[in-house]
């Protein structure tokens, strides 16, 4: 019996190809394979129904309002008459005021939980950081009407007297010099911004101390090596390295401060005008509109809604988008090899 | 090869032996030097100070905001200087920075401990009070007579029947979800993968509008908690999904090609191995997406009303939950519902705290790392497996 040459790599005829890799599923994978596609292909469509239905209805809305929905500042749908411009303004004031005094908290409280603390606190302050993200925003709206809004309202009044040469702490409504004005202060774009800070703070932190950790370990070696101190070894590894992870970070809190909804209704006074004062009781934001207005129930009014919310979501996903691709390339392709 | 030195005996001219190099200390990084404590402690008692000083007579400031600003301003000039006047620039800059960033970090769990502690501070006696789990407000108005009882026993059951139906909807869809686009994967997955992404930038008021204007309006299925548990399933869906894919993610995929180099399928891989080893990842992310809605007000403000009695059925009528409870009842007149609220909030932080704690008591771990028990299982099996050592 005369075998065939099974192994002859000297032979001259001898080609080595790679196998024919051929699987074969079972009945079982197949079912797996089918019924999880069909969730996924479930889960896309409701999802993409979603966007779709938000599209649809808010487009009969925009096709009524035209471009005045950008450059209108009334909220009158069973006229005709509604626009953002206001709203919108609004929405993203808040959210400026918000990442101004959040921003900085985030980012020294990321810096001490990676640099500064010592390993058993590190776990501790992790953790806290994870606990504020789920502490629900009804909780920090009672807490900012009740808390902060009070300890505010002397901080606005300084700002509006001292600083009224900016324009977005000017104040024209009421006279500030007089007496008796505090509670005037209340309820303004600045006092919510204050209180979506509490809610940005954890975002943003947690995210950069990721990015942050991920510094690579061989260069911040390398720096204490030359003599750096840990500042030193902040501003020239940690920093440099992190700043896409870090800017991402801050879009993320971006965005959760432009959906932000409960703790700005609670705090802010409605009303639809376009203003640029902070300080000055006017202005709103696209959430609180509605949460506000949702009771009027016509077709109009629900489809106008519609469109708001659409632009809020825009909004959100373009910003979202940003900070998701920031963060991803922060992260990819990064680590060195010592 | 060693070279030995010539032992020389010093001589009365020979020159003294060099000095040996101090013995060299590790570095602690992470440790603050007492006496960076001292004069920190020193500078900010003369921050304090002297911010007094300046704070009523020269600077245009007042109030107790001011005053801090003003002191820590102060510290921290103070801190540098006499910093400075003991370690070069550089030193003096680390340390400096070092006070800055610590104060971050304070601010950061300040915040938290008072948001925390204020709320339960008000509301916690109020919780405890027998009426708030057992009885409605049904019977009661702002202008009831004293002794109604009153309580929040219909929000703290719309709130779980709620979670609920969300959990029920959005668990089972989110993590097969996952496992499409971890486990099965192709381009397919790569589409779903980008739309869950963009799901999560919606806002939880977008949702609640969503269904408000679907549901609610179009199929004219009116105000109930389905509703309210299918908003919170919008939100709530991406969120597990996009998790549980970081789990499964984690799960090493030598464990995988080992399952399948011994001739097991694709499903009994998964549910074998890689569902296992997950475990304990899976779990986590299913309780975060939990304390995640648990305390969203808007969609269910939006879609379910508030109903002022129990109603058991989430599937008709209007159902009350616990952050629409303190929404009505935050700013209400009669200081019996707001007491209410503050303790409706003091439950809500107790569900979330609860979800919290048990995601990091089950998460703790690694993904494969069992349990003390199990390990004490695993263990005393392998005892009774190996044969008793003869001697």
């Amino acid at each position: 019996m005369a075998h065939p040459p099974v192994f002859a790599p000297e032979s001259p005829e001898f080609i080595d190809s790679p196998r024919r890799i051929v699987v074969r599923r079972t009945r079982a994978d197949h079912a797996f394979r089918w019924t999880t596609r069909g969730v996924a292909i479930l889960v896309l469509g409701l999802l993409v129904a979603i966007g779709g239905y938000l599209l649809y209805q808010g487009s009969s809305a925009l096709d009524r309002a035209g471009w005045g929905f950008l450059t209108e500042d009334v909220w009158e749908p069973k006229s005709g008459t509604f626009g953002v411009r206001g709203l919108l303004t609004g929405t993203i004031l808040v959210a400026i005021v918000a990442l101004v005094v959040a921003v900085p908290i985030a980012l020294t409280a990321a810096l001490y939980i990676t640099e500064f603390a010592p390993r058993r606190l590190r776990g501790l302050l992790t953790s806290t950081v994870d606990l504020m993200a789920a502490v629900p925003s009804i909780i920090y709206g009672i807490f900012g009407f009740f808390v902060l809004q009070p300890q505010l309202i002397p901080v606005s009044r300084w700002l509006a007297v001292n600083l009224d040469f900016l324009p977005i702490f000017e104040i024209r409504t009421i006279d500030v010099k007089a007496r008796f004005v505090d509670s005037q202060f209340s309820s303004s774009l600045f006092i919510s911004g204050v209180v979506v800070s509490t809610m940005v703070i954890p975002i943003c932190c947690s995210v950069s101390r990721e990015v942050f950790g991920q510094a690579p370990p061989g260069e911040k070696e390398g720096a204490l090596a030359l003599g750096a101190t840990r500042w030193g070894v902040i501003r020239a590894v940690v920093l440099p390295f992190g700043r896409g992870g870090m800017i991402g970070g801050i879009m993320l809190g971006l965005g959760r401060a432009l959906g932000e909804t409960i703790a700005v209704a609670m705090i802010i006074s409605f009303n639809t005008d376009f203003s640029f004062r902070i300080l000055d009781g006017q202005g709103s934001t696209i959430s609180s509109l509605i949460v506000l207005k949702y009771g009027e129930a016509d077709t109009e009014s629900i489809s106008a809604l519609m469109a708001a919310g659409l632009a809020l979501f825009v909004l959100t996903l373009a910003v979202n988008t940003v900070a998701g691709v920031l963060v991803a390339r922060s992260r990819s392709g990064k680590s060195t090899e010592i | 090869m060693t070279v030995t030195e010539p032992i020389v005996r010093p001589g009365p001219d020979a020159p003294p032996p060099a000095p040996r190099p101090p013995e060299e200390t590790r570095v602690a990084l992470r440790r603050v030097a007492p006496d960076d404590i001292g004069v920190a402690l020193g500078a900010a008692v003369a921050g304090a100070s002297f911010a007094w000083v300046l704070y009523g007579r020269i600077l245009p400031v007042s109030g107790w905001q001011g005053y801090l600003i003003t002191a820590y301003a102060s510290f921290l000039l103070l801190y540098a200087i006499a910093t400075r006047m003991r370690l070069d620039r550089v030193a003096a800059s680390d340390r400096v920075a070092g006070a800055v960033i610590s104060t971050g970090a304070a601010l950061m769990v300040g915040t938290v401990a008072t948001v925390i502690g204020y709320v339960f501070v008000k509301g916690f006696g109020r919780m405890l009070h027998a009426d708030f789990f057992t009885a409605t407000q049904r019977h009661f108005s702002a202008l009831s007579a004293d002794g109604v009882a009153v309580g929040a026993a219909h929000a703290v059951v719309g709130t779980f029947e709620q979670m609920g139906i969300a959990i029920v909807l959005s668990v089972p869809l989110g993590v097969i979800a996952a496992i499409y686009m971890n486990e099965v994967g192709g381009r397919f997955a790569g589409v779903v993968r980008v739309v869950v992404e963009a799901m999560t930038a919606i806002p939880s008021v977008v949702a609640g509008l969503f269904v408000y204007a679907f549901f609610v309006i179009s199929l004219g299925q009116g105000f109930c908690g389905l509703a309210a548990g299918l908003a919170l399933s919008v939100e709530m869906m991406p969120v597990v999904t996009r998790a549980t894919e970081v789990v499964l993610r984690l799960v090493p995929n030598g464990l995988r090609e080992a399952s399948l180099a011994l001739g097991a399928g694709e499903f009994r891989t998964l549910w074998n191995v890689v569902l296992p080893t997950a475990r304990s990842g899976l779990v986590t992310a299913v309780i975060l997406g939990c304390a995640r809605v648990v305390g969203e007000t808007a969609p269910v403000l939006l879609v379910a009303g508030g109903s002022a009695g129990m109603n058991w059925n989430p599937f008709s009528g209007v159902q009350n939950s616990l952050p629409y409870f303190i929404w009505v009842n935050y700013k209400s007149p009669s200081d019996e519902l707001n007491s209410l609220a503050w303790g409706a909030g003091v439950a809500l932080l107790l569900i979330v705290l609860v979800l919290f704690t048990l995601a990091r008591l089950i998460g703790g771990r690694a993904p494969g790392e069992s349990g003390r028990r199990k390990r004490r299982r695993a263990t005393a099996v392998a005892k009774s497996l190996t044969p008793e050592p003869t001697s």
